[in-house]
């Protein structure tokens, strides 16, 4: 008898989900009034579709969160978040294509997507000419502020700037010289743009710099042009992408470049994920510099990892990328219950100002669409997480980078009609 | 001195993995004429032959051997590669003989093909696929020959098909049950880790050298040698440059150009997997490993005229040692007080991205001077 009514129960539970009629049940969880569809653009497949999966996973687990917490309410009524799964690819054309196929087709209030800042620069014109709304979850270079897209990743100031700090006055190789290594990319040559200012105000001196294009594992001439620059160690900044960084470190530790011999390396580009797929016995002893790291001793960060690992199994690990997904699926969902609609604009205003108890700590939604984080320098472990050394205060988010040379003295602010996107200090 | 034997020596190293990635292609495109673009994927496919290599001798029985995997891994790496490439050569490069656009277009193909097979296919069971090719492709011609001109000979190759999969199959789940990291199909890059031995660094004359890049130029001084005099002193090497220079001759004479053929593409194939073995210690090993490869595997190949190992050789250690001395700025170290325009052009150029531009530019450059590369070749591709 007992039995019977449960299967009944979701029985109706899921005929309430097809047809999408509301019936005012009750308040209990797994029940609810209505549904709401929104979309999920990361690439499945192709070279960005290791990382760009793994949010994937995170955002289905917060969506499922909210649901088994009773979905979101509003104007009273509870809803039941749906998800539809879009491929970007690893193609930036196809992001947008996908982008303007879940906005005018699927209808969706919100796109969690994007990885590269390629594929940004490929959807942004869709999201603005629709005035449409992307959540991107990505660290990147900042130089940008769209009314249409809310960035929950560190902007430079909230990750390099704090690293090159401590790298120059508090590591092992403090007051050493610089050597900037990256992938022939936005991203690196414009970060590298922002240490190398940074660098001079210090006083120190950047030695060197070099870009491997993209797909290119040749590290000799790199590694003589670094033993030439800084033949008694010091300080290298790698922002160097995905499996380039395999190279790089297995070939710079047969180079005798390593920790021990003076040669510290922080990196942007590798957290817990990457570690893993390196090899840890490449990185001990060098540096990283994110938001969240899965070493962090807090609740809500154990928890964070602990549910991901339920659910996605027991070898998988939780990085700052995911972190950053898995907030901006619960700040959206407080921004919609606050303005009490789905509606793009007014869910955008209730947006800024929302705060919420993250795995990192506490985040703010700032007025340029950005985030305030807590940026935190790891050294590498033999077990393949960082040993955390430091941990700044809450930082604000810079959209427009105040060392850039390009930037200085800007800011976003989309609370004030007459600031927008980029004004005037 | 200590900088020019430095400099020769990252030279050597870059040409030496440029050199083992295009022998292979040496082979196919310079003697047999074949485009083949699923280069880098046989190449690929050496690759991941080294980190299943890898993990089987992390196995309780092996282990005692580990430290050797990687030499077990160079003759496996060959044959799994070579086996593939006559199976390519078998189904669609024989039927494209003399059309080089339908080639390259095929290949193109099969080079996507083969990335997304290793993505979407278990590796254990990828491994029991290619032993079954292996055992479904040599076992008939091991019968004897009563058997091979009876009628029946087909029920036999059909039968001995049977076996081969059967015991690919067999060979796939004991795999995939014994190492678990093999069970599950990965778009995943995986990482080969060298055996102790080889990682770290050696002194010789006050200059230090990385392990694996010495592997490297040892791996790559024993293909050029073996293929060498493979080419020069077997039989079949004779008939292969036979056929190279006169088909037609060669066959009225009574060589068997279809064997000919198969043997010479499965020879290049099976080189390519040696080079993946070498790429492998270099960097991590991912579907795309080999598209990194190819343009300069044809680069090299083109450069040192097509057809000709000697041009191979030097064409890859000249572009070696260009890329070192361009993008390592050597120029510099060697005259620092050089006047001011021209350190700074040296300096611009000095970056892998511009130093890759600039040896693309002086290769084009070449080109214009000799078109068909440093040893034009001489035979059945100038005459015809």
């Amino acid at each position: 008898m007992r039995i019977s009514r449960r299967i009944l129960a979701g029985l109706a539970t899921a005929s309430l989900a097809v047809t999408a009629t509301s019936c005012g049940g009750g308040g209990t969880s797994g029940s609810f009034d209505d549904t709401v569809t929104v979309g999920i653009l990361h690439s499945l497949s192709g070279t960005m579709a290791i990382s760009e999966s793994t949010l994937v996973d995170t955002e289905k687990m917060a969506i499922e969160e909210i649901n088994a917490a009773g979905g979101v309410t509003v104007g009273g009524k509870s809803y039941k978040i749906e998800y539809i799964v879009e491929d970007g690819a690893s193609d930036w054309p196809t992001f947008a294509e996908k982008s303007k196929k879940l906005i005018d087709q699927d209808g969706v209030p919100v796109v969690f997507g994007g990885w590269t800042s390629a594929s940004r620069k490929a959807m942004l014109p869709v999201y603005e000419s629709k005035d449409a709304f992307l959540y991107y979850p990505i660290q990147y270079e900042a130089q940008e502020c769209s009314n249409n897209i809310f960035y929950t990743g560190a902007t430079p100031n909230q990750q390099s700037e704090p690293a090159t700090d401590f790298m120059y006055k508090r590591s092992p190789a403090a007051g050493g010289d610089f050597f900037l290594v990256g992938s022939d990319y936005v991203f690196p040559r414009t970060s590298n743009t922002i240490t190398k200012a940074q660098v001079k105000q210090l006083g120190g001196k950047v030695v060197g710099e070099d870009y491997l294009p993209l797909g290119n594992t040749e590290v000799a001439p790199i590694i003589s042009k670094i033993k030439k620059a800084l033949p008694e160690g010091g300080i290298i900044i790698n922002t160097l992408n995905g499996d380039q960084n395999v190279a790089f470190f297995k070939q710079i530790q047969d180079a005798g470049i390593t920790p021990s011999s003076g040669y510290y390396v922080m990196n942007y580009s590798i957290a817990e994920e990457e570690i893993s797929t390196i090899g840890p016995e490449f990185l001990e002893g060098h540096y990283g510099a994110w938001n969240y790291m899965m070493s962090i001793d807090t609740p809500a960060s154990k928890k964070f990892a602990a549910s991901f690992k339920k659910r996605w199994g027991s070898d998988r690990v939780v990085a700052d990328p995911q972190e950053s997904a898995y907030n901006m699926v619960y700040l959206w969902k407080q921004a919609v219950e606050d303005a009490g609609t789905f509606d793009d604009n007014a869910v955008r205003e209730a947006l800024v100002g929302q705060k919420f108890d993250a795995p990192q700590g506490p985040v703010e939604v700032m007025p340029n669409h950005h985030l305030s984080q807590t940026v935190r320098i790891g050294e590498i472990n033999a077990e393949g997480g960082f040993t955390i050394l430091e941990e700044t205060g809450v930082v604000l988010p810079q959209a427009w980078n105040q060392k850039h040379p390009s930037s200085k003295g800007f800011a976003c602010d989309w609370t004030d009609p007459s600031k927008g996107e980029k004004y005037k200090l | 001195m200590e900088l020019l034997l430095d400099s020769l020596f990252n030279g050597v190293a870059i040409g030496s993995v440029l050199l083992v990635a295009a022998l292979g292609l040496a082979i196919v495109f310079g003697l047999m004429g074949v485009i083949n673009l699923a280069h880098g994927e046989l190449m690929m496919l050496g690759a991941y032959t080294t980190y299943v290599t890898q993990l089987i001798f992390k196995l309780p029985i092996l282990k005692p051997f580990y430290n050797s995997y990687i030499i077990v891994s160079i003759f496996l790496a060959f044959i799994v590669s070579g086996v593939v490439g006559i199976l390519l050569e078998k189904t669609i490069i024989r039927k494209l003989y003399g059309s080089p656009l339908e080639t390259l277009l095929a290949t193109w193909g099969v080079s996507l093909i083969l990335q997304q097979f290793v993505r979407s296919v278990p590796l254990a069971y990828g491994t029991g696929l290619v032993l079954s090719l292996l055992i479904g492709l040599f076992l008939p011609s091991t019968f004897p020959s009563k058997i091979k001109e009876s009628i029946n000979f087909k029920y036999f190759k059909f039968s001995s098909w049977i076996f081969a999969a059967l015991t690919g199959v067999l060979t796939g789940s004991v795999i995939s049950s014994s190492v678990s990291k093999l069970s599950r199909a990965s778009a995943r890059n995986v990482d080969v880790t060298a055996p102790s031995w080889m990682r770290g660094q050696i002194e010789i004359i006050g200059t230090t050298f990385p392990k694996t890049r010495l592997m490297i130029i040892v791996i790559t001084l024993i293909s050029v040698i073996a293929i060498t005099l493979f080419l020069n002193q077997s039989a079949w090497g004779m008939r292969i440059r036979a056929v190279t220079q006169n088909r037609q001759m060669s066959d009225c004479l009574g060589i068997s150009t279809e064997k000919v053929d198969i043997i010479t593409f499965g020879i290049g194939s099976g080189l390519a997997g040696v080079a993946g073995v070498a790429v492998s210690l270099l960097g991590s090993v991912g579907p795309n490993v080999g598209g990194n490869y190819i343009v300069g595997c044809f680069m090299v190949v083109v450069l040192g005229g097509v057809g000709n190992l000697l041009g191979t050789v030097l064409a890859s250690f000249g572009i070696g040692i260009m890329t070192d001395l361009i993008g390592a700025g050597r120029l510099l170290s060697i005259w620092p007080d050089m006047p001011l325009p021209l350190s700074n052009t040296i300096n611009f150029f000095a970056t892998t991205s511009m130093a890759r531009v600039m040896i693309f530019a002086l290769i084009v450059i070449f080109l214009q001077f000799k078109p068909t590369g440093l040893f034009p070749q001489k035979g059945r591709m100038v005459e015809n």
